[in-house]
């Protein structure tokens, strides 16, 4: 049995990694897969902790945080297209509309 | 009757494998300047937190992370690049947001594995991760959820149609 801890502490890695690709990357797809990055880790610890409890409630948890994801990167990447659309580029830095 | 290999020393392997797998996986997501090559180690990643849900003994959720990130996700992702013809970033030179964006994600590291890398947890699951168990529990206990997931779905499928088609008829991106 490998201890909780240890799986917390991939998942905190994970995470970090997501959130400097996030904060650090200019590419609005890389930034998304990011984001996608830390729901894993998320994910992980959710499965890691019910895992001494009651891993079916867990995973149902789990499944259902799953399905958002599934939904967050249909409508992200649709808002990526749209946007690409309009300023032919997926580059943060451009989209400055609402910089007043 | 003794095994010939011991499996909890099988688990162990398979643990320090996976998680290798995903934090080498997720390096290279955040550090290749190509998307599409950030998109197919993001393939490694979820593959790789698959295998750690497959020691947690969540044999269910390790299906439904295969299926839906690494194939799913993945295709839309890859789909949009291709649609998209993206070219490599420019290279760029580290300024000061950057450095701090990079040091803000080093300081959560350590605070994240500060707060949780001292868990003590023992004791087993009451219930297993199989599908049996889980269709129990939505088809029961949290029938609610499962619906809003479904609802939500069918939004999310909706919205997507209409933000991404084009408003003047035109097929072509």
């Amino acid at each position: 049995m490998i201890p909780v801890a240890d799986y917390y502490v991939v998942a905190s890695v994970l995470f970090a990694i997501g959130a400097a690709g996030f904060l650090t990357r200019k590419n609005l797809l890389v930034m998304f897969m990011s984001v996608e990055l830390m729901l894993n880790a998320a994910n992980l610890v959710l499965l890691a902790a019910s895992s001494t409890h009651d891993l079916g409630r867990g995973s149902a948890m789990a499944l259902v945080s799953v399905a958002v994801a599934a939904a967050e990167v249909g409508v992200g990447l649709a808002i990526i297209i749209a946007l690409f659309r309009l300023r032919a580029s997926v580059d943060a830095e451009e989209m400055t509309n609402l910089h007043g | 009757m003794d095994a010939l290999i011991d499996p909890t020393l099988l688990t162990r392997i398979a643990f320090y494998f996976f998680s290798a797998l995903s934090i080498v996986a997720a390096l290279f997501v955040v550090v290749h300047r190509n998307p599409i090559v950030s998109a197919v180690a993001l393939v490694m990643t979820f593959l790789g937190v698959a295998g750690l849900y497959l020691t947690l003994g969540a044999t269910f959720l390790t299906a439904v992370q295969i299926l839906v990130y690494a194939g799913a996700i993945m295709v839309l992702f890859l789909f949009v690049i291709m649609l998209l013809n993206l070219e490599k970033d420019p290279f760029e030179e580290p300024h000061v947001p950057r450095l701090l964006g990079a040091g803000l994600a080093i300081a959560l590291l350590f605070g994240l594995v500060a707060v949780l890398g001292g868990t003590v947890a023992v004791g087993t699951s009451i219930r297993s991760g199989s599908a049996e168990e889980i269709g129990k529990i939505f088809f029961g206990e949290y029938i609610f959820p499962f619906e809003m997931a479904s609802l939500l779905l069918l939004v999310a499928m909706i919205g997507v149609i209409v933000v991404a088609r084009r408003s003047d008829g035109k097929e072509a991106l």
